[in-house]
């Protein structure tokens, strides 16, 4: 039941003396949205291309759906693929790219058209099946091509940065669209971006990828709020960084000393095997506040205000502080209409113990 | 410097400053290609249509006598109407028998040479260099009865005597308009296989395609154009070669042109010769019309 459906391990690839690809170990389970993130040139479609099988593994094993797929070609593989640019026939109608895959079938007209009318109907395209394959917009483009792709009934869907061509409004309204769909064909989907915010919004699960390396798989609320590693925290948004002396800990916590925050303990994260001396605590730009005179916080940080960025709906305020060289960022949500702030006045930051994390080193 | 530049940038912001409408500007350009193109192209196509009109003798007074005995002429001789059927036969032929020999070439070179691609498309010009007739004098020396191949295939004891028949004759003519042509057909295809996007034809496998299945339903839909190109560029000049079928053709071998030639040589029946031009471009003109329509017939049946 919960074998997964896709299981890589020790996978590796090299192009001449570039190692594109670092041992990778990966598992992804039947019918979840998993989404590969990282920054671009990381390795992402590397990856998603040797699942597909358009490209081998210089070494290491792909299983999918328990079988392995070594030297099968895409044709062969329980997978479909939604490419970068759509990769839609221009010479064809929408009809006939989307039956594309059917025609081996030999099907009789009738059969043709209905399943080719419920793949239009499930992207929302019906009425659309005449017209030509060079003749439609970015949005009808990539309806066409998961259409094209879904209808193949494959295991497993792989989507290589399917929304990146699109405007901002149709990608978030899009964003909605793949993820309901999803759910309704309980379709494993694949899914490569260097968006954060897509990675989150949409997945079951998150793999932050660095330079041919997994970093951490984890849902987005822990890719997000627990990051493992200085450069996941960096990659998902902005992260305020304090250095920390970690002074002892036991089994369960850890007790740390910064000259920012005093003395603090937290509790120990799983798989953190981190000794005694510097460490880096994170902690998340929207997780501070600015305290009124009146406030207090249970930790409590002054500093010098020097800079704030209006973005409607939330103000970033740099907030310069003794004892760590990079200001302190705070996202106020502009919500109620708190104090107006110049630039130069003394303000003081509040924090929950929550909201640090330790980082790995 | 700075002096001179300033006035080099106000003479350039002066003549931008002339107001020309986009169209006149864009004939203002075209103007030299165009007064070239109507000199040597337009005026000897309109003046030997004129003199196909024309009958061979002046009239007493030593005027030109309008007249349509040539075509009449042209279009009822057997003669003529075997030899203009001969001539664009032997160009469809060449032409089908060239572009399906170049596509795998050109398929080849846009695929599979990686980083030589270049060189090929050199090496694929060489034979070029040298001039057309050489190149025709070179393939009488290799089918002559005593030529190369017939002296390797004895020498090998292949065969006891030497073939006869590789010279003079259609086939002959045919083989050595292919390769004379083969790089006018490669290249156009060789362009549209390059410009063929690769996800196409991934995405073509992905969906369940084998090799053959993909090439039928995606790469030669989508280099049609350059196949069709091919077809043209072949096709139309090979229709009125002279050279090669005087060379290697023989009396079973010669083409219209070679007819032509002799109404404007040896017979001196120009106004004949002029309607015998004027009837081949249009046969050959209708052909390529015939070509077209059917490629896009059959670019409609792939799906
Ligand atoms: N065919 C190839 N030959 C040589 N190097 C390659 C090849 N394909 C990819 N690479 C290299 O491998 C690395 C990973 O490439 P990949 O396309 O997987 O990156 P990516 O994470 O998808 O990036 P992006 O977000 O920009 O698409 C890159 O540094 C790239 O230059
Ligand atoms: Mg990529």
């Amino acid at each position: 039941m919960n074998t997964p459906i896709i299981s890589i391990r020790g996978v590796s690839r090299h192009f001449g003396a570039f190692t594109a690809l670092d041992n990778i170990d990966l598992d992804v389970k039947q019918g979840e949205f998993f989404s590969l993130l990282g920054p671009s040139g990381c390795g992402k479609t590397t990856l998603l291309r040797m699942i597909g099988g358009f490209m081998e593994p210089s070494s290491g094993k792909i299983m999918i759906d328990q079988k392995p797929m070594d030297g099968l070609a895409p044709n062969q593989r329980p997978t479909n693929m939604v490419f970068q640019n759509y990769a839609i026939f221009p010479h064809l109608n929408v009809a006939d790219n989307v039956g594309y895959g059917l025609r081996k079938l030999r099907l009789d007209k009738a059969q043709f058209t209905a399943r080719v009318q419920e793949a239009l109907e499930r992207v929302g395209l019906s009425g659309l099946g005449h017209r030509g394959g060079h003749e439609l917009s970015g949005g009808q483009r990539q309806r066409v091509a998961l259409a094209r792709a879904l209808i193949m009934q494959p295991k497993v869907l792989l989507l290589d940065e399917p929304l990146s061509a699109l405007d901002k409004k149709l990608r978030e309204q899009m964003q909605l669209e793949l993820r309901r769909l999803q759910r309704a064909v309980g379709i494993t989907f694949i899914l490569v971006t260097h968006d954060q915010y897509e990675a989150l919004s949409m997945s079951d699960r998150v793999a932050v990828m660095f330079k041919g390396r997994i970093a951490q798989v984890a849902p987005p609320q822990d890719i997000y709020q627990r990051p493992a590693s200085r450069d996941v925290a960096d990659f998902l948004g902005g992260m305020n960084f304090i250095e920390a002396q970690i002074e002892a800990e036991d089994a369960l916590e850890l007790k740390l000393a910064s000259p920012l925050t005093g003395p603090i303990t937290l509790a120990r994260r799983d798989g953190f095997a981190q000794g005694l001396g510097k460490a880096t605590l994170g902690i998340r730009p929207e997780r501070l506040r600015i305290l009124g005179p009146k406030e207090t916080a249970p930790i409590e940080i002054t500093g010098t205000l020097y800079d704030k960025v209006y973005y409607g709906e939330v103000t970033h305020y740099s907030v310069a502080v003794r004892g760590n060289t990079q200001p302190l960022q705070v996202a106020v949500t502009n919500s109620s209409g708190g104090p107006e702030l110049a630039a130069g006045s003394e303000v003081k930051v509040g924090l929950d113990r929550s909201a640090l994390v330790l980082l790995a080193p | 410097m700075g002096v001179i530049e300033g006035e080099g940038g106000s003479a350039l912001a002066k003549l931008g400053n002339i107001k020309l409408s986009e169209a006149a500007r864009g004939l203002a350009l075209a103007m030299p290609p165009l007064a070239y193109t109507l000199l040597l192209l337009a005026v000897p196509i309109l003046a030997v249509i004129y003199l196909s009109f024309t009958a061979r003798e002046p009239d007493a007074d030593g005027n030109m006598v309008m007249s349509f005995a040539n075509y009449v002429r042209v279009w009822t001789d057997p003669l003529y109407l075997h030899l203009l059927a001969r001539s664009v036969g032997i160009s469809v032929i060449v032409a089908v028998i060239t572009v399906v020999l170049a596509y795998p070439i050109a398929y080849f070179i846009a695929f599979e040479s990686g980083k030589w691609r270049h060189l090929w498309i050199l090496l694929i010009t060489v034979p070029f260099w040298t001039s057309y007739l050489l190149r025709v004098l070179s393939w009488k020396i290799a089918l002559g009865q005593s030529g190369a191949i017939n002296s390797i295939l004895l020498w090998t004891g292949l065969i006891a005597t030497p073939f006869e028949g590789l010279l003079y004759n259609i086939g002959a003519v045919v083989t050595v308009l292919a390769h004379s042509y083969a790089v006018f057909a490669i290249l156009p295809i060789y362009v549209s296989l390059v410009r063929l996007d690769r996800s196409l034809l991934e995405a073509a496998t992905d969906l369940g395609d084998g090799a053959v299945r993909r090439f039928v339903r995606i790469t030669l839909p989508l280099t049609q154009r350059g196949v069709v190109g091919a077809l043209m560029v072949v096709m139309i000049p090979t229709a009125g070669d002279y050279v090669t079928p005087v060379l290697i053709g023989g009396k079973d071998g010669i083409m219209i042109a070679n007819q032509i030639q002799a109404q404007f040589g040896k017979a001196n029946n120009w106004p004949l010769g002029a309607a015998l031009s004027v009837s081949t471009m249009l046969t050959i003109g209708f052909a390529a019309l015939a070509i077209l329509v059917l490629a896009r017939k059959a670019g409609r049946l792939a799906r």
